[in-house]
């Protein structure tokens, strides 16, 4: 693909086990990720892709196994640990502040990054305002990376459905994560909007080096720009690998075409 | 004529103190998704909390100056205010995070009842006075254009122009600082502010205690107008068609329907009064709303409601 060097395991998931009730959404999953590489979590529908990046980002706290996220040792995370660790998300069904500017909503990226007090920022002097002036040139790179400049008053609610996820992945950006977790990005989309997705997220690895874990329904796509990845089937890991030995492998083939081979 | 503009102004000025205690409601609602139906409590507990810390203060400090009591009650309500807020955080909010409205406002019902109890068995329950020495003489201005000028009351004025600079300060932290704008996110959407590091907690104290301070301001000015006392909550009542004619989510909407309904409630009493025997000034807010609610439901400046199918 690139000049990037995959590197060593920066998020390690050890036996998973994760239940709502009675409902078993994962059952003792482990798989890892290596810096810089692009790692797809696929499945069919209900097979706990969402689930596993909920465990991943804190929103849902599995009941056994352990998150190792660079080097340290976790029972389960945070959302706002996982934030000021460097995790990044997007997420399936869009959820950007729909009231605010395309401009303000990447802004909220950078909030873990101001260290101004309330008091400065209130009075809008000094080193708050410095400080708001470097961040906002820094959102302005990331929209002329995501080529969206034309929209950047524009309210988010206002937006169709493609550029609303390419919004979404701005904001991720701004928080500028070790780990991007991506939630569906192209559910939704027509061929060009893909092409232009797949694109921007194959730039981001490279160009940022940031590792990118990402759950898609379509299989093509999957296959092309990942360098590893999981399957999940009924909340269970039934393949892992590069894409050609999980195309091979039987379980799941029979997977995705519901009949025994 | 002047007798039009007197009442007029005086539309404006009760109007402007509705606005007060509106933007209490958009403020919270504005940041965190919930209607809080405490503000009228609030009102009343920091003009409670105010009004007793100015009477204990000379006995506890020894100090005479009615300016210096005051100055040291009001931070001392500040402080108070804070402590609320930090609570309601904490006991009720963080443990209802992602519930639906209908769930966050009927805690915010439960918070209502906490804070009127609480408030009078520490503050206790007579009616108590407010002076933080706001002038009560009536002036008469204008009087080069009119004959006999305009009668208007000086401490209406000042409490107009209070609420007015209050209401300025608040618009520009909303819009520009980077607080502000993380307010804002929270109320969009709790789980995209939280996958962004936005700490939910840290936010909600600092509304409470917005919204609690804004509610104090409201408590001193209608207190010193009124007295305090438990009717004082009920006040809340008169902000909600304020807040249904702006919209829920507008500063300038809660700001410019108060005025509206200060204003639209005096000219009608006058000048309709007589024809249906009085009395308007109770319900006109209310049917004003009524027909928002049918026609315009995100109210003036609300944001428009747009649902994709």
């Amino acid at each position: 693909m690139s000049g990037r060097k995959i590197g060593d395991v920066i998020l390690d998931l050890k036996n998973i086990s994760l239940s709502f009730g009675g409902v078993k959404a994962l059952t003792d999953i482990s798989f890892d990720v290596r810096e810089h590489e692009v790692r797809a979590i696929i499945g069919p529908n209900g097979a706990g892709k969402s689930s596993m990046l909920n465990v991943i980002n804190g929103v849902y706290h599995p009941q056994e196994g352990e998150i190792i996220f660079r080097g340290q040792h976790r029972r389960d995370m945070d959302t706002h640990e996982a934030a000021e660790q460097g995790i990044a998300r997007t997420f399936q069904n869009i959820a950007l502040f729909k009231g605010m500017s395309v401009l303000d909503n990447i802004m909220t990226g950078r909030n873990l990054r101001m260290k101004s007090n309330l008091f400065l920022q209130a009075l809008w002097i000094g080193p708050a305002q410095r400080e708001e002036l470097e961040h906002r040139k820094k959102v302005e790179e990331i929209i002329d990376f995501l080529e969206i400049q034309h929209i950047r008053k524009t309210p988010v609610g206002r937006l169709p459905y493609g550029l609303q996820k390419r919004v979404d992945l701005a904001r991720a950006l701004a928080m500028e994560p070790e780990v991007l977790l991506l939630d569906e990005p192209m559910a939704g989309m027509n061929v060009e909007e893909k092409q232009d997705m797949c694109r921007f997220i194959l730039d981001v690895n490279d160009q940022f080096g940031t590792t990118i874990v990402l759950i898609e329904h379509d299989m093509g796509v999957v296959m092309d720009i990942s360098d590893r990845v999981v399957v999940l089937d009924y909340g269970k890991k039934i393949g892992d690998g590069v894409p050609d030995e999980v195309r091979a492998n039987p379980e799941v083939i029979s997977a995705y075409l519901g009949a025994s081979h | 004529m002047s007798f039009f503009i007197e009442t007029l102004l005086g539309g404006l000025m009760t109007g402007m103190l509705y606005a007060l205690v509106a933007l209490g409601f958009v403020l919270i609602y504005k940041a965190s998704g919930v209607f809080n139906f405490a503000q009228g409590a609030m009102v009343l507990f920091a003009a409670l909390a105010m009004a007793r810390f100015s009477e204990w203060i000379p006995g506890w400090l020894g100090i005479e100056s009615l300016f210096l009591a005051n100055l040291i009650a009001i931070v001392l309500t500040v402080v108070v205010m804070f402590v609320v807020a930090w609570l309601v955080e904490r006991l009720a909010l963080r443990h209802l995070v992602n519930q639906n409205e209908a769930t966050l406002l009927m805690a915010t019902l439960g918070i209502t009842y906490v804070l009127d109890g609480v408030g009078q068995t520490i503050f206790g329950s007579d009616i108590y006075k407010i002076d933080v020495g706001m002038p009560k003489d009536p002036v008469i201005m204008l009087e080069s254009m009119f004959e006999g000028g305009v009668l208007i009351n000086k401490e209406d004025f000042i409490a107009a122009a209070i609420a007015a600079i209050l209401v300025a300060a608040l618009t520009l932290f909303f819009q520009k600082t980077p607080t502000g704008r993380a307010l804002r996110a929270v109320a969009d959407d709790h789980q995209a502010a939280l996958s962004v590091g936005i700490p939910l907690d840290r936010i909600w104290v600092i509304v409470w205690c917005v919204a609690g301070i804004t509610a104090l301001v409201a408590g001193i000015i209608w207190g010193s107008k009124l007295g305090v006392q438990f009717s004082l909550s009920t006040v809340a009542l008169r902000a909600l068609p304020v807040v249904i004619l702006g919209g829920l989510t507008s500063v300038p909407g809660a700001i410019i329907g108060g005025l509206i309904i200060g204003v639209g409630e005096k000219l009608s009493e006058v000048y309709l009064g007589h024809y249906v025997g009085g009395g308007i000034e109770i319900w006109f807010a209310y049917m004003l709303a009524l027909v928002f609610l049918l026609f315009r439901p995100q109210g003036l400046f609300g944001e428009k409601i747009i649902d994709r199918v």
